[in-house]
């Protein structure tokens, strides 16, 4: 019993992490925050999909191409989008959280909604860890939610074009003086965040079938363990997907599944209300939410 | 050399004359002003006439879009504070809830219930809020966002209220006709309501805080008083939206938190205008419609809808009303532009 929580709660968080992590960075590196997350991600999904089943591509090509296609797409919505309302907040949102619901319902409207679109799994096989058996999926999903974790990190504080693009959320006109493009770099991390929002999905998805509900799950997710973390900490964000991912996991086993949601959303309520800038997040607390 | 031409705008006369004073100088002017007021209010009130002559299905319609009509105009008020809201469906769904409550266990009539109901709703609501009053932007939006779906999981979760079945066979409105004049009624004071009440001193600290809190708290005002204010405010309509749909479809569950509740009063005022609440209500009167001729094409509405969204948010922010509102009130003319 234990040793499953411990388990099945760390497999979860990760997935909790990678689903939030272009949310997150996106909103961190510019201050865009991307409500279509959960469009782009099932555009990942059904993008894989068709590459590997009707172009029949190879696995590995079909999950690449899918990741750079969202990534384009990404770029897309802001170059055409975005720009013409950059910095008013609420303009932002509405839109792209309107092109999130339209790339969701298309694909509804299309017929995307049947059982056969499903992304089979890396490797098949099983492992048993502390007499949980765990499939190699559920051990990529935490690998690769790991790596980016901690690349992530390394790219925003370690090198010219994090920290550049750090440079630009803390303060524009600053770095517009070092010579830092707002606009550019707000497209590149606004493709960046939808392109690790597509890495997410085509590693999560195979555990699953590819449902358009799914979509709006993971718009909810990603705000949850964004805004429990604070928008713009890494740090932050994994310790909140850990608090999220086990708390899952022990009301799932205590209460029941039916309580699941009930537990993010009071979370994401419960924070906002009482310390609004997350549990590690800090810059411009005062100005830009209270 | 090429001679090119370019637009001149110019305001008609009775514009200057009209703006803030009304200077009439004859029935023409003054049919001038009033022929695109009444023309609508006129619309709106002789449209229940027509019961014999078009489909009880475009009665009901038109009672949808005065529901999205009033969370609309709720939605406005509280943007005029500053507060965006994704989550109006969180104040229809508790007005229809405590309707439905008192309803369904006190077998109390309608006309007690939904005036207990919108007040105790928007009070309730109000006090829900007033701890997240403090944020701002997206943050209170995401807030919005979540509170609907909270309601509706911890419903599902606890089973109180009916659990996912709902609450069922609750007291009928009477005739159709009267229950379309009800809510017209209710449109019409709210709308009417609202744009007197943004225009005293009173509306004035809301549209303060909204433009410059920082400014407005450095004068000794209170603004999360006043913002808790314009919540209950602002909850009035849109929880009589939530009891009087509950009594009219004699029935309320977690259906009454859907995002339907939020997205289209969204869309109406975004499309319609924000800030003016005529914006609100035409968006919301052209929307339904609309969206009931596009019911045939299945999801496919709700593609439409938020590419409606997207192209009015991105492209015409002033949205409709205040564009028509522009070209009935100028000249447009080419001038010849030497180059």
């Amino acid at each position: 019993m234990f040793a499953s929580i411990l388990v099945n709660g760390l497999v979860n968080s990760v997935i909790l992490i990678l689903t939030a992590l272009g949310f997150s960075l996106t909103f961190g590196l510019s201050r865009v925050a991307n409500f279509a997350v959960g469009g782009l991600y099932l555009f990942a999904g059904f993008a894989a999909w068709i590459f590997l089943r009707i172009l029949g591509l190879p696995y590995a090509v079909a999950i690449l191409l899918a990741i750079i296609l969202t990534g384009i797409l990404g770029a897309i919505i802001y170059q055409v989008l975005l720009v013409r309302v950059r910095g008013i907040e609420l303009s932002e949102v509405i839109a792209t959280f309107a092109v999130g619901v339209a790339i969701l319902e298309t694909f509804r409207w299309a017929g995307f909604v049947t059982y056969e679109f499903n992304l089979p799994s890396f490797f098949k096989g099983r492992l048993e860890i502390l007499g949980t058996v765990i499939d190699y999926q559920r051990l990529i999903v935490i690998g690769v939610g790991l790596f980016l974790a901690v690349a992530l990190w390394w790219f925003t504080h370690h090198t010219k074009i994090g920290l550049g693009l750090r440079g630009i959320a803390q303060d524009e006109h600053t770095a517009l003086t070092l010579g830092i493009e707002s606009d550019w770099a707000a497209m590149l991390s606004v493709a960046i965040g939808s392109a690790l929002t597509a890495v997410a999905a085509v590693v999560i998805l195979p555990l699953g079938i590819i449902s358009i509900n799914v979509g709006y799950e993971v718009l909810l997710l990603a705000i949850a363990v964004s805004v429990l973390g604070g928008l713009e900490s890494t740090v932050g964000l994994v310790i909140a997907g850990l608090i999220l991912g086990y708390a899952q996991v022990l009301t799932a086993n205590f209460l029941g599944p039916q309580w699941m949601l009930v537990v993010y959303l009071a979370a994401i309520v419960t924070v906002l209300a009482v310390r609004p800038s997350g549990l590690l997040g800090r810059f411009k607390e005062i100005e830009e939410r209270v | 050399m090429t001679i090119t031409f370019r637009k001149e705008r110019l305001d008609r006369g009775i514009k200057a004359r009209s703006a803030d004073i009304y200077a009439l100088a004859s029935w023409r002017e003054l049919a001038y002003l009033l022929a695109p007021r009444m023309l609508l209010i006129g619309g709106v009130l002789a449209f229940p006439l027509l019961r014999g002559l078009v489909d009880a299905y475009w009665l009901r319609v038109m009672l949808m879009a005065c529901t999205i009509a009033l969370l609309a105009l709720s939605w406005d008020l509280m943007a005029s504070v500053g507060l965006v809201s994704l989550g109006q469906a969180m104040f229809f769904g508790i007005g229809g809830y405590i309707t439905g409550y008192l309803s369904s266990t006190l077998k109390w009539p309608p006309f007690i219930t939904i005036p207990i109901a919108t007040v105790a709703g928007a009070l309730l609501c109000a006090t829900l809020l007033y701890p997240v009053l403090r944020l701002r932007g997206i943050y209170f939006a995401l807030i919005t966002l979540s509170l609907p779906q909270l309601f509706e999981r911890i419903i599902e979760a606890t089973k109180i209220l009916g659990g996912t079945d709902g609450m069922s066979g609750l007291t009928p409105l009477p005739d159709i006709t009267i229950s379309l004049y009800v809510i017209i009624a209710v449109l019409f004071a709210t709308f009417f309501g609202f744009r007197r009440l943004i225009d005293s001193d009173y509306g004035l600290v809301f549209k303060g805080i909204r433009d410059n809190d920082r400014s407005v708290i450095a004068a000794g005002i209170n603004i999360y008083w006043y913002k808790a204010q314009a919540v209950f405010i602002a909850g009035l309509p849109a929880t009589f939206a939530g009891a009087f749909m509950t009594h009219y479809n004699q029935f309320v569950g977690m259906s009454s938190f859907a995002a339907d509740y939020s997205v289209l009063p969204l869309t109406s005022t975004v499309v319609g205008g924000i800030g003016v609440f005529a914006g609100a209500l035409l968006g919301a009167f052209l929307l339904v419609p609309i969206s009931e001729v596009l019911r045939a094409y299945g999801t496919l509405r709700v593609v439409i809808y938020c590419i409606a969204l997207v192209v009015f948010v991105v492209g015409r922010p002033e949205g409709i009303f205040r564009y028509a509102q522009r070209k009935y009130h100028q000249f447009e003319r080419p001038v010849a532009v030497e180059e």
